[in-house]
């Protein structure tokens, strides 16, 4: 079915792109829809586990969207959120095999917030929104730039509160000790959830001032 | 005065539109109304305009906050002496000269810090630089303790400001109050710095020791230890001041929050002038005194045991109570609402410092807590008036 399709239109047409890039940008599924802010607050804490956290939601919102795409005929409507469910928790407990093999200790700081996922107010979105009704090529470019638009906050939050938090970025020291000789600490709020809501409130600030036509008066 | 008022005309065409400096034109306008009333004119709506501007109104509260800022110079002194077993050979003096020498950098870290900042937005939005943090610069300093870095002030000032006020468009839009939150930001960011056994000037010079038996907790921090299980009743009863020494202020804490005497002249101050609001301070007294006293019925821990009054000493309760519950912008606007928020923040300021050890501060939290829910009350207050006053109109 996805072969005929992207013979119509070339895979990386324009309005393809813009599924992939919009996500990132004008319609951040974080800062624009402000969705999926639980688990921003939960894992945010090292850039690793932020990292580790946004592959995951990639690869499992992107092959969400592929199945769902190609089921879009045969899914009856009034059971479908139950198959949506369906497809993304084995999804989720593929991704979440997969790290306990090769990142154990990741996997264990991020611990229930794998499973977690599955709950995700993105991914089912997106599955309704949008694979549901469109082809399966599409719905993937559209999958994975959502899951790379809420990726690429969740890093941006990971960087300020590890940098702050704990003077370190993936583990290694940044901060060097000459500040800490001078008087300097690490900021022990950046490590509690509240500074990462605070964090991504300034992200969405700038956003807005950056880009007027985000900013809506109701 | 006059000559005062030329120089100000004749500079000023420099920062208007077509000057020599555009961009400064705020910082100027600053200026210019701190030292002269304007002379505008209301031309919409049926505004009153007091001849007191909201820049007088704040010079109120500056002042009433003057005494316990000297009693706390003074106290920062006296407490550095008393740890270091000199209090015998200097005078008050010398006491008020080793405070002011501590305190007054930090009140001009953060006036510095959160001045620019609001000069900043102020150019970038093109508003009138508010007065707000007139106010809110001389709280910051008297709510912190006296060995806090002074890095530290600043960025917590400049966090107060940017997330306490201007990300909700300035003076009169905050919700929470900019000065506790500032100290929130630091209590929650450096808890080692705000643990209540380090607030006494210790850094010794030559020659000098701390007396024996020196532990320079704060009554409040005692009071933690206890409600912590690591003290009995007795033993924290016995640390603790004298409700006398309580009500002076000689004893440790944070600079501003000490003497419940010169926050009792502040608050005379305050409500004199009409700038504070009286049912506010009185109901949150009241309901930490109520709270206290429930408490004492249970007693679980020995902090519940502690008589109810002195609970209104402890801490930083009495200076919350009258400057920042106060605060006319986050504060409940009806009448009603006034008492019932104050009345939940005294409730809330005591429940949280006897039954949560980890948070002594308990006043702080509940402020914060009760100035995300004044506009409920005032909602609820207003409904509750139109109705009732429907029914009247039904029955009549």
């Amino acid at each position: 079915m996805s072969n005929n399709n992207s013979q119509q239109e070339p895979l990386f047409s324009l309005k393809n792109k813009r599924l992939l890039s919009n996500p990132i940008g004008k319609d951040n599924p974080i800062t624009v829809q402000v969705l999926g802010i639980c688990s921003i607050l939960a894992i945010t804490v090292q850039v690793k586990a932020s990292l580790v956290m946004a592959v995951s939601v990639v690869a499992v919102m992107g092959l969400a969207n592929v199945i769902i795409s190609i089921l879009r005929k045969t899914i009856p409507p009034r059971i479908r959120i139950i198959v949506q469910l369906v497809v993304i928790s084995s999804l989720v407990i593929l991704v979440d095999q997969i790290l306990k093999a090769f990142v154990y200790d990741v996997s264990r700081q991020l611990s229930v917030f794998v499973g977690l996922i599955i709950t995700n107010c993105i991914i089912m979105g997106r599955l309704e929104a949008f694979a549901l009704n469109n082809k399966v090529w599409p719905s993937f470019l559209d999958g994975v730039g959502n899951a790379a638009g809420y990726g690429a906050i969740l890093l941006v939050v990971g960087i300020v509160r590890e940098l702050f938090g704990a003077g370190t970025l993936m583990g290694h020291q940044v901060i060097p000790q000459a500040f800490y000789d001078l008087g300097y600490e690490n900021n022990g709020l950046m490590i509690l959830p509240p500074m990462a809501l605070i964090t991504v409130g300034i992200i969405i600030w700038i956003h807005r001032a950056r880009d007027r036509e985000l900013i809506d008066v109701s | 005065m006059k000559a005062l008022n030329n120089l100000v005309n004749k500079i000023k065409p420099n920062f208007e539109k077509g000057g020599k400096f555009p961009k400064l034109y705020r910082t100027f306008e600053a200026f210019e109304t701190f030292l002269f009333v304007q002379g505008n004119v209301t031309r919409k709506g049926s505004h009153i305009r007091d001849a007191i501007d909201m820049k007088r109104t704040m010079f109120f509260v500056i002042i009433a906050l003057i005494p316990a800022m000297i009693f706390g110079m003074w106290n920062v002194g006296n407490q550095h002496y008393l740890a270091i077993g000199l209090e015998e050979q200097k005078g008050i003096i010398d006491e008020f000269i080793f405070g002011f020498l501590k305190v007054f950098p930090i009140i001009v870290v953060t006036y510095v810090a959160g001045l620019a900042t609001e000069f900043v937005f102020a150019t970038m939005r093109d508003h009138e630089v508010n007065e707000g943090f007139l106010v809110s610069g001389m709280l910051i300093p008297l709510t912190l303790p006296v060995t806090t870095p002074l890095w530290m002030v600043a960025l917590a000032t400049i966090f107060a400001v940017i997330i306490g006020k201007e990300v909700f468009g300035g003076t009169g839009m905050n919700i929470v109050n900019p000065a506790l939150l500032a100290r929130a930001f630091l209590f929650f960011a450096y808890p080692a710095y705000f643990s209540g056994e380090v607030y006494i000037y210790t850094t010794l010079q030559e020659g000098q020791a701390l007396i024996d038996g020196f532990s320079g907790a704060t009554p409040l921090a005692v009071g933690a230890l206890a409600a912590g299980g690591e003290m009995t009743y007795n033993e924290m009863y016995n640390a603790m001041p004298s409700i006398m020494e309580m009500f002076i202020g000689n004893i440790p804490g944070v600079i501003g929050e000490t003497s419940a005497l010169a926050i009792l002249l502040g608050a005379v101050i305050l409500v004199a002038t009409g700038v504070g609001s009286l049912r506010i301070m009185l109901s949150v007294f009241v309901g930490g005194f109520l709270m206290a006293s429930v408490l004492n019925i249970f007693a679980v821990n020995p902090l519940m045991e502690l008589p109810a009054y002195y609970h209104i000493f402890l801490g930083g309760f009495a200076f919350g109570a009258v400057f920042m519950a106060t605060d006319p912008v986050t504060a409940s606007q009806t009448g009603t609402g006034k008492y019932i928020y104050g009345l939940l923040i005294g409730i809330i300021a005591i429940l949280i410092r006897v039954l949560n050890p980890a948070y002594p501060e308990g006043i702080m939290l509940a402020i914060l807590f009760m100035n995300i829910f004044a506009p409920l009350i005032d909602h609820y207050v207003i409904q509750a008036n139109i109705k009732r006053r429907l029914k009247r109109l039904k029955a009549a």
